[in-house]
């Protein structure tokens, strides 16, 4: 299958961004337009005069790719061009958690056709890693930096999957990069499927999370196998599949491999702060049924 | 001067300022409407969903968006896409684009917007002045200011075929007076759909998303190539001198009805003291005017049409043979006390063989009403200057000292 997303763009070795984008374009195939906004993927992939994409592609802010995404539906349906084109927003968590929901919020409760992918490396990474509201708890980022009297990040993450689903969206699903045919089979689910759909991709960045970079898709498969990142997929707000986990791992052995959680294992009060995490793991487990 | 040939008034009706806007919206057959309501711009929302939802605007979507940032945002998609697009908004609306104004301006999308004019918060306000689209001056677009309901009617279809130029691309906000304008009922002629039709092209856009033919949109620049965007920015505006004028010109061929190009000129000629206006003012200027004239005043108007690209050339022509010349701004730039249109037609004078006073009048802020009575005196102050020089360069010619 010809990749869709060109070598030669300027991602890190064992990128999560070009792992994630690559997916779903393999999933949505030539006849889409993709909506960027401003971040790491759109950064590395279109360095003037060069682009990566070998689909139609369009960046134009931080917090308005939904906006623009759902400008796109309009234009296409009043022209009558819209035939099978999927319309696919891609954007990282801070862009959609953060400074992009109301847009969000905006284009899934007025129902537009379209696929939101949430690349989620749980930080803003183009800026140089600050926390955002999907940093998880116990994270040490530049502006939540474990120090004295710090854990790191003091909050868990958003639950934005539940906060779509409260826009009555028809699909839903959370995936990981670590597993590939996994996220190409749910974002194909997605846009499939009429009227505006998530995908919400758990990313761990090399550069970001600490890690060396051959190790993107072993963590990917740890926060997996922690039940601390659940896969699961959602029709019209409810849970109707999840992958099972049938002897979870403990937390740590997904911290120990991180720079950013280093801190829990030698501070005083980090027990504390991954027995908590254990909890939240544990949460995950009855709440979606994993085991 | 103004113009208006063969008035039929059979084809007249009386409509409200948003309607007169609405129709001529209508008449532009946009594809995709994107907006976000606020007073005083909700009349002309409300009408076209009106049209919308009797099916008169044919192969149009209309967003009901979250917000203005998201209004805009919506037609940056449905732009690159290939529709022509349209928005309306004002005052807090529009400062709330301003980082998508720029964007629309740098990524060449032809949208057109209807500014209702209307004053800034805080203290919050909703009545008319220029402060809203004047702070957004230098965002790439081009920005056209209408007298009245006729004017601002015409100036959209004229503001479709400057802005979709393929010399142009840039986006065009065509100004009204809030209220002023956008709520009072007048005798109107509305933009009839076959003369649209013969006056404005339909968008033929040469790059649009498309999975046919992909191309990437929104690149990132960095210091290699981002100079030479903005620089091809300023020449489009420098192509929209000539092209205001040509849709003015040509608007009249197919209308008759004229309202000048970048400017407008009403008693110039033999004029000592020139007044500079933009907006609903320019019909109390006028009428004080033809007051003074009766009395012997050399006195004229200079209307400004287009306030982006700044019709420096015609300013300079206009005025050259003046004694004084008098800018009158619903706006301040804070820190300089004076308004825009003073700051900018002194710079455009300067290092000219062009040496005459100008002084600046800032009048009707968040609506103050304006009276030919104001202007009468601001004239007697400007013929001091023109006898004995200046004292003061710029004030405010309606303050209440009492309130202070």
């Amino acid at each position: 299958m010809k990749s869709l997303l060109s070598s030669g763009h300027r991602g890190c070795a064992g990128c999560c961004d070009a792992m994630a984008a690559k997916f779903t374009l393999m999933a949505a195939g030539e006849d889409c337009i993709v909506i960027n906004p401003t971040g790491c993927l759109e950064v590395m992939t279109t360095p003037y005069p060069e682009s990566s994409w070998e689909v139609p592609w369009i960046h134009s802010l931080f917090e308005n790719t939904a906006a623009v995404a759902s400008g796109i539906e309009a234009a296409l349906k009043a022209m009558g061009k819209m035939g099978d084109t999927k319309i696919i927003a891609m954007g990282g968590d801070g862009a959609t958690l953060d400074i992009g929901m109301r847009a969000i919020s905006g284009a899934f409760e007025r129902g537009h056709d379209f696929t939101y992918v949430c690349i989620d490396n749980e930080a803003y990474m183009n800026t140089g890693v600050q926390r955002s509201g999907a940093t998880p708890f116990g994270a040490s980022t530049t502006t939540s930096p474990a120090g004295k009297v710090s854990i790191g990040n003091p909050r868990p993450k958003k639950n934005m999957p539940a906060i779509i689903a409260a826009h009555g969206a028809p699909y839903i699903a959370t995936t990981s990069i670590g597993y590939p045919k996994d996220m190409i089979r749910k974002v194909k689910t997605a846009i499939d499927t009429e009227g505006p759909t998530y995908i919400h991709a758990h990313a761990p960045c090399t550069t970001g999370w600490g890690f060396d970079s051959s190790k993107t898709v072993e963590i990917a498969k740890l926060a997996v196998e922690t039940a601390l990142w659940p896969l699961y997929e959602m029709e019209d707000g409810d849970v109707t599949k999840v992958k099972k986990i049938m002897k979870p791992k403990p937390v740590e052995d997904y911290l120990k491999m991180q720079k950013r959680f280093k801190h829990l294992f030698t501070m005083e009060g980090g027990d504390d702060a991954i027995k908590k995490i254990q909890a939240l793991a544990d949460e995950n487990i009855v709440k979606f049924g994993l085991q | 001067m103004t113009v208006i040939r063969d008035l039929d008034k059979d084809k007249m009706v009386v409509a409200e300022g948003s309607y007169t806007v609405a129709s001529a919206v209508k008449a532009c057959k946009p594809n995709v409407i994107s907006a976000y309501p606020i007073t005083p711009q909700t009349h002309i929302v409300e009408d076209l969903s009106q049209f919308m939802a009797d099916g008169e605007i044919p192969n149009c979507e209309y967003i009901n968006v979250e917000s203005e940032f998201s209004a805009l945002s919506a037609l940056v998609g449905s732009s690159a896409a290939g529709a022509r697009c349209y928005s309306a908004t004002t005052s807090q609306g529009l400062e709330l684009m301003h980082e998508v104004l720029f964007n629309v301006s740098g990524m060449r999308l032809p949208v057109v917007m209807t500014i209702v004019n209307r004053a800034v918060s805080a203290p919050i306000n909703i009545w008319n002045d220029h402060q809203d689209s004047i702070s957004q001056r230098d965002t790439g677009w081009i920005q056209l200011y209408a007298e009245d309901t006729q004017e601002i009617s015409d100036m959209t279809a004229q503001a479709f075929k400057i802005a979709e130029d393929k010399d142009i691309l840039l986006p065009a906000m065509t100004c009204m007076d809030g209220f002023i304008l956008s709520h009072v009922h007048e005798p109107v002629e509305l933009l009839e759909s076959d003369l649209v039709d013969e006056y404005l092209p339909s968008y033929e856009p040469e790059y649009v998303l498309d999975p046919k033919n992909p191309m990437s949109f929104g690149a990132f620049a960095d210091p290699e190539s981002y100079t030479e965007f903005r620089y091809l920015q300023q020449q489009s505006m420098d192509n929209a001198v000539k092209k205001i004028e040509d849709a003015a010109t040509e608007f009249y061929d197919i209308f008759g009805r004229y309202y000048g190009g970048l400017i407008d000129e009403y008693e110039t000629e033999d004029a000592e003291i020139i007044i500079m206006a933009m907006g609903s003012v320019i019909g109390t200027i006028k009428d004080a005017i033809d007051k003074l004239r009766d009395k012997g005043e050399k006195v004229g108007l200079l209307k400004i049409r287009s306030f982006r690209p700044f019709p420096v050339e015609a300013i300079r022509k206009a005025v050259k043979d003046a004694k004084v010349v008098v800018p009158i701004d619903k706006n301040i730039s804070l820190g300089l006390n004076e308004g825009a249109l003073c700051t900018e037609t002194k710079a455009c004078l300067y290092n000219t063989s062009i040496n005459m006073p100008v002084v600046g009048f800032m009048i009707g802020h968040g609506g103050r009403d304006i009276r030919i009575s104001t202007i009468e005196s601001i004239v007697e102050q400007a013929k001091k200057v023109a006898d004995s020089g200046i004292e003061v360069e710029s004030q405010y010619a309606d303050l209440k000292e009492e309130m202070l």
